[in-house]
Parts: C-alpha cells; sequence; structure tokens
C-alpha cells in the first residue's frame, strides 16, 4: 500500500513539474514589480477572524495563485484587494494593503475609483441580462466614457470570444454557454483596462475544454494585466502561476513564493501534505 | 445482505387493492381542488353575462333573455350616441347618453394617478431594495402595508377633509390666486399678443377657486392609494435580482445608483411592469376615495380643480337607490359596468403579454 501511494505522488509530482516548465518557458523574464502589497493583514467577520496578519507583495505582470483548503479566507484576501467586502456589514479590515503604494483603506480612497482599476471574474459566470455588445460596455459607460466597436471587438478578442459572437453582439450575453459566458465576463472586466484582474475560482463551474480555454487565455493575460486567481485546483496553479500563496485554515499565509519552490520543495510541512493531497 | 432473500417477482409494483383505494383518493382529491378552481371562472362567466344581458336592455330595451321568450325590442339608445355623445345625464328630464364625459373622468384619474404612484412607488422600491439599511427596511415596509391596508373610503374621507379644503384650496387662495394677480399686471403691461394671451392666463388662474370637490383631489388620493401596490411588488421583484449580478456591476466600478438603474431595474423589469398594470387596474376600478375627492359632475375638462365624474362615481351615485329598476338610468348602469369591465380585462391582459415578453427576455 506505501509504495503504491508513494508512486501516485512521484507521477503527481512530475506532472506538476512539467507543467510549471512550460510556464516558465512562454514567460518572458521581467523584473519583479510590486503591484499590491498586504503588511499585518488582519480581516474579522464580527468575532470570527478570517484573514491573520497577512504579508504579501503580488507583483506586476505575473499570474499569482491563491491557493488552499476550503474557509482559508482565499476569497475573504480577494475581496478585500477591491474592497468588495465593503457590501459585508460585519466585515472588518485592519492592517495595511497597498495599491501601488497607496493604502486602499485610506479615507480618501474612493472604493468605485479603486475596483475601476482592479477588475474581477466570479466564480459562476454572471453576464448581466443584457446583449453581448452591452455587457462588454458596462464598464466603460459607468466611468461615463462611450464605447466604440473597437473597443468591444478588442475586449472580445482579449477574451478570445471575439470569433464565436462576432456575428451575434446584441443577442443576449445569457445566450452563451457557461464556458464563453466566463470568457465573456472576463471580456467585461478587461474592457475599461484596469490594471489588475482578480479571478475567484473562475473555471470551477466550467467542463475541462472551457476550463482549459480560460487557462490559455490567463497566459496571455498577463502580458497586459496583473492576475490574482483563487484555485481549489492545484494542478491549475502549478500551471498557470508565477507565484503560488497558500493560506491554510484559520486565514494564515504560511507559505508565497515561486511556483515552482512552492510545488517542488515547500518549506512548511503543512503546505507538503496540502499539496500532495494528504488533507484538504 | 440476506442470504434469505426471498424471491424477487413484479407483484409488489403491478397494484392490487391497495393501490386502487389510492387512485380513487388521487381522483377525488383532483375533482375537489378543480371544483374550487371552477368556482371563479363561473363567477367571471356569470358577471359577465349579467353586464351584457342587462346592458343588452338598455340599448334594445329589452334583455337577451326576454327576447328568446318573444319580447319585441327597438333601440333605445344607439350605440352612436352612446359611444360618441358628450353629454352623459340619463337619469335627467332631458336625457343624454353619451359616455365619454365619465370616460374621461377614469381615464383622467387614471392617468394622472399613474403619474404620482409610478414615479414615487418606482423610487421606493429602488430605495427599499438597494439602499436602505435592513434595520430600516424591516420598519419603512410594515408601515407600506399599513398604507396599502386603508380602506378605500377613508381615504376618500381624508380628501374630502384635507386633500381639497386645506391643501388645494391654499394652494388656490395663497399661491395661484395671488400669482395670477401679479401676471395680470405684467401681461396688461406687454403689448401684443404675448400680453394678451398673458392676461387670459393670469385670468384663469385668478378665478381657480375650488370647490368641495375637483380632479386633483382624486388624482392625488387615487395616486397616494396606489404607491404601496407599486413599490411592494416592484420591490420584491428587485430583491429577486441576483446578488451576483450587482456584485459583477459593482466590480466595474459601478455606483450604486447605477446598479439601481441600469442592472436591477432592467433585470426586474417584468415584476415593475406588472406592478404599474395591477396599480392603473386598481385607479380604473376605484370607487369610494376617488367619488368622495372627485365628486359627480361629468364633464370634460382640462382644469384640474373642476369636479368630474368617474364611471365608478356615477355607478355608485345610481345604486344609491334613487333609481328604480327596469328604467333606462338603471339599465345603464350595466352598460357603464360593462364597459368598466371590458377595461380592467384589457389592462389585465396587458399584464400577461408583458409578463410572457420579458420573462423569456431575461430569463
Amino acid at each position: 500500500m506505501p509504495t503504491q501511494e508513494t508512486e501516485t505522488q512521484q507521477a503527481d509530482d512530475q506532472l506538476i513539474t512539467t507543467d510549471i516548465q512550460h510556464a516558465e518557458s512562454t514567460r518572458r523574464e521581467q523584473p519583479d514589480q510590486t503591484v499590491l502589497e498586504a503588511r499585518d493583514l488582519d480581516v474579522f467577520y464580527g468575532e470570527d477572524q478570517a484573514l491573520r496578519s497577512v504579508d504579501i507583495e503580488i507583483p506586476e505582470h505575473k499570474v499569482t495563485a491563491i491557493i488552499g483548503p476550503s474557509g482559508c479566507g482565499k476569497s475573504t484576501f480577494l475581496r478585500c484587494i477591491n474592497r468588495m467586502n465593503d457590501m459585508i456589514d460585519v466585515c472588518r479590515v485592519q492592517g495595511e494593503l497597498t495599491f501601488r503604494s497607496k493604502n486602499v483603506y485610506d479615507e480618501d480612497v474612493d472604493p468605485v475609483a479603486l475596483r475601476r482599476k482592479i477588475g474581477q471574474v466570479f466564480q459562476k459566470p454572471n453576464p448581466f441580462p443584457k446583449s453581448i455588445r452591452d455587457n462588454v460596455t458596462y464598464g466603460l459607460e459607468v466611468q461615463g466614457k462611450s464605447a466604440t466597436d473597437d473597443d468591444v471587438e478588442r475586449a472580445l478578442r482579449g477574451a478570445a470570444l471575439w470569433d464565436e459572437v462576432k456575428d451575434q453582439l446584441d443577442s443576449s450575453g445569457l445566450d452563451l454557454s457557461g464556458g464563453q459566458q466566463q470568457r465573456l465576463c472576463i471580456a467585461r472586466a478587461i474592457a475599461p483596462d484596469p490594471e489588475v484582474i482578480l479571478m475567484d475560482e473562475p473555471t470551477s463551474g466550467l467542463d475541462p475544454v472551457a476550463a482549459s480555454k480560460i487557462e490559455d487565455l490567463i497566459d496571455e493575460l498577463v502580458e497586459d494585466y496583473t492576475v490574482v486567481i483563487v484555485t481549489h485546483n492545484m494542478q491549475q496553479a502549478a500551471r498557470i502561476s508565477d507565484k503560488t500563496a497558500v493560506f491554510l485554515t484559520g486565514g494564515n499565509l504560511v507559505e508565497f513564493d515561486d511556483t515552482a519552490s512552492v510545488f517542488e520543495d515547500p518549506e512548511d510541512d503543512r503546505v507538503e501534505d496540502y499539496i500532495t493531497g494528504k488533507f484538504g | 445482505m440476506g442470504t434469505e432473500t426471498p424471491t424477487q417477482t413484479g407483484a409488489e409494483i403491478t397494484g392490487g387493492g391497495a393501490a386502487a383505494g389510492d387512485n380513487a383518493a388521487n381522483r377525488r382529491a383532483r375533482r375537489i381542488l378543480f371544483g374550487c378552481a371552477a368556482i371563479t371562472v363561473l363567477t367571471t362567466l356569470a358577471i359577465f353575462f349579467v353586464l351584457l344581458d342587462n346592458a343588452a336592455s338598455y340599448f334594445f330595451g329589452a334583455k337577451f333573455t326576454e327576447m328568446t321568450r318573444g319580447a319585441s325590442f327597438e333601440q333605445t339608445v344607439t350605440f352612436t350616441e352612446f359611444f360618441t355623445g358628450q353629454r352623459w345625464a340619463p337619469d335627467h328630464a332631458r336625457p343624454a347618453h353619451g359616455i365619454l364625459p365619465i370616460v374621461f373622468g377614469t381615464l383622467a384619474i387614471t392617468v394622472g394617478a399613474a403619474f404620482v404612484a409610478i414615479p414615487i412607488g418606482t423610487a421606493t422600491a429602488i430605495y427599499l431594495s438597494e439602499y436602505a439599511s435592513p434595520g430600516i427596511r424591516s420598519k419603512l415596509k410594515p408601515m407600506l402595508e399599513i398604507l396599502a391596508g386603508i380602506p378605500t373610503i377613508v381615504y376618500g374621507y381624508f380628501a374630502i377633509a384635507f386633500i381639497n379644503p386645506v391643501l388645494l384650496s391654499g394652494l388656490a387662495a395663497y399661491v395661484l390666486n395671488p400669482l395670477g394677480n401679479g401676471l395680470l399686471q405684467v401681461g396688461s403691461a406687454l403689448p401684443g399678443t404675448m400680453g394678451d394671451s398673458l392676461t387670459s392666463i393670469a385670468t384663469s388662474m385668478i378665478g381657480i377657486n375650488v370647490g368641495r370637490y375637483s380632479l386633483l383631489s382624486g388624482i392625488l388620493v387615487v395616486g397616494i392609494m396606489t404607491i404601496p401596490m407599486v413599490s411592494s411588488i416592484s420591490e420584491d421583484a428587485m430583491s429577486a435580482v441576483p446578488d451576483d449580478l450587482r456584485n459583477g456591476a459593482y466590480a466595474l466600478g459601478a455606483t450604486k445608483f447605477n446598479v439601481s438603474t441600469r442592472i436591477v431595474l432592467p433585470a426586474s423589469i417584468s415584476g415593475v411592469f406588472a406592478s404599474y398594470i395591477l396599480a392603473v387596474s386598481r385607479a380604473i376600478g376605484e370607487t369610494m376615495a376617488v367619488t368622495l375627492a372627485a365628486g359627480f359632475n361629468a364633464n370634460i375638462t382640462t382644469n384640474p380643480f373642476d369636479e368630474i365624474m368617474t364611471m365608478t362615481a356615477y355607478m355608485v351615485s345610481m345604486a344609491r337607490g334613487t333609481s328604480a329598476v327596469g328604467t333606462v338610468e338603471y339599465q345603464s348602469l350595466f352598460a357603464v359596468g360593462l364597459v368598466l369591465f371590458v377595461m380592467t380585462l384589457v389592462m389585465n391582459l396587458l399584464n400577461d403579454a408583458f409578463k410572457r415578453r420579458f420573462q423569456e427576455e431575461y430569463q
């Protein structure tokens, strides 16, 4: 029995290593510049603490994956970045979270303006019940900008959806398949040209083919944007990310490093156990 | 599991005594439920038939049921007079049967009330659904529902005791009449046609004088009455819009106002429209409040301070017992009732059509 388990594990490791090599070979080498930085970040929901003293520096034009078991605070961390947790009355944030060296929780920060710089793609595809075109232009419209046909085409091409929908821009976004809807949501997020795109398990509701399309897309998006992706799927994190952050139960960030080091040689034993599937 | 599994046969599923009994009970339940549903359908048909039959005797001097028994018929009221006549006084010494003035009264109240109830009701719904904190919402919603539960006759007395003598008379005496006096001086100083038209406007403003009843009072009271209907049903529809959509919009940097008007309102439009149509149907059929607020004088007017009469007000005044059964004025009740029935029926059909159309689009 033990031998069998080790063999599977080795096979998995091999798979992950190959994925990492693939990811690295396709990425240009760039000096890391920090876009988002958390310092001693604590988040509470009423009495419960969801994040404990998180320190992290998220580099520009890289994919940063956030992994960890359910309830470890991954999504909470993501919601902190664009202040979507403002909608939750009982949510309280302490510590610092900076975007381009400006603390997003400063008094003078307008969350509406912040969210125009930091787009988000959700777990469940949530296109608006409007035409494909109106979905894409909504983000520009709320900023008071008029959207041209070129803007629509650029965003849809950017989300690798243009060829599939160019003849039906006026039909409802809800008529698309799940994977197409999620790419429409990505197009919607990139249309206003944000700097960072947050993704909260964007492929968890999709079939493998649709999911792999999104993964390929993330690979392209990182040329122009900084991507932070929460995922449950460790192979996915290994395939597409440059940096990996591992949160464990209780809201602790226990490991944050280059994806290769996290998966091949984690410092923390609990992380090793988690990524090799011993728990979580 | 067990080694002594009994031989499996199809016996358990082929029915037999017990299942047959269940089926009989099932059929009984089905008949009883259908019977209950049929009561409303039969009542509607009966009402329609009674209206039609009595209306026939208004127009032709005899009911359909009497005609089948050989009653002679003569045209007493022509359709031309009924639908195009401009004077409505079936009970007058010189009777007139033009329904237009009271149709005008009903439509003026309905359209006016819609202009009051739809903007205020929709804004209230948006406030409750998108802006209000849970604490405020839990206090405000029951209050709106109390407003909806006040008997309409009470609204009528509110109009008679407050809206007309205090609010509108005050508006006329302290705002419009003095303003008219001022304009009159300006108008007389100005030369040419501009001065003349200003003078005539000023004269009509000086002449405004609120009696016991007025069209505007009817509009206000019916408008206020239907606000809770619009706000409550619209709010339900807006609350049903999934938060996913709101989050998607907020994450794009939308403001609360933008999310409310561009995302939530369009996504809930079928429910919101349904509330408008229900409110309008209610305004068409509204009786007690509008009778006490707007009065009994059938006339087509553009002056909102004039007394008017709605179709329902006419029916109330005729049904108070002054007209003998069988007289033309008694029969006219049914003709007016039939027209009213058709108007609300059209609103209901519109409601269904809207629902179907928008449900397809926003599913």
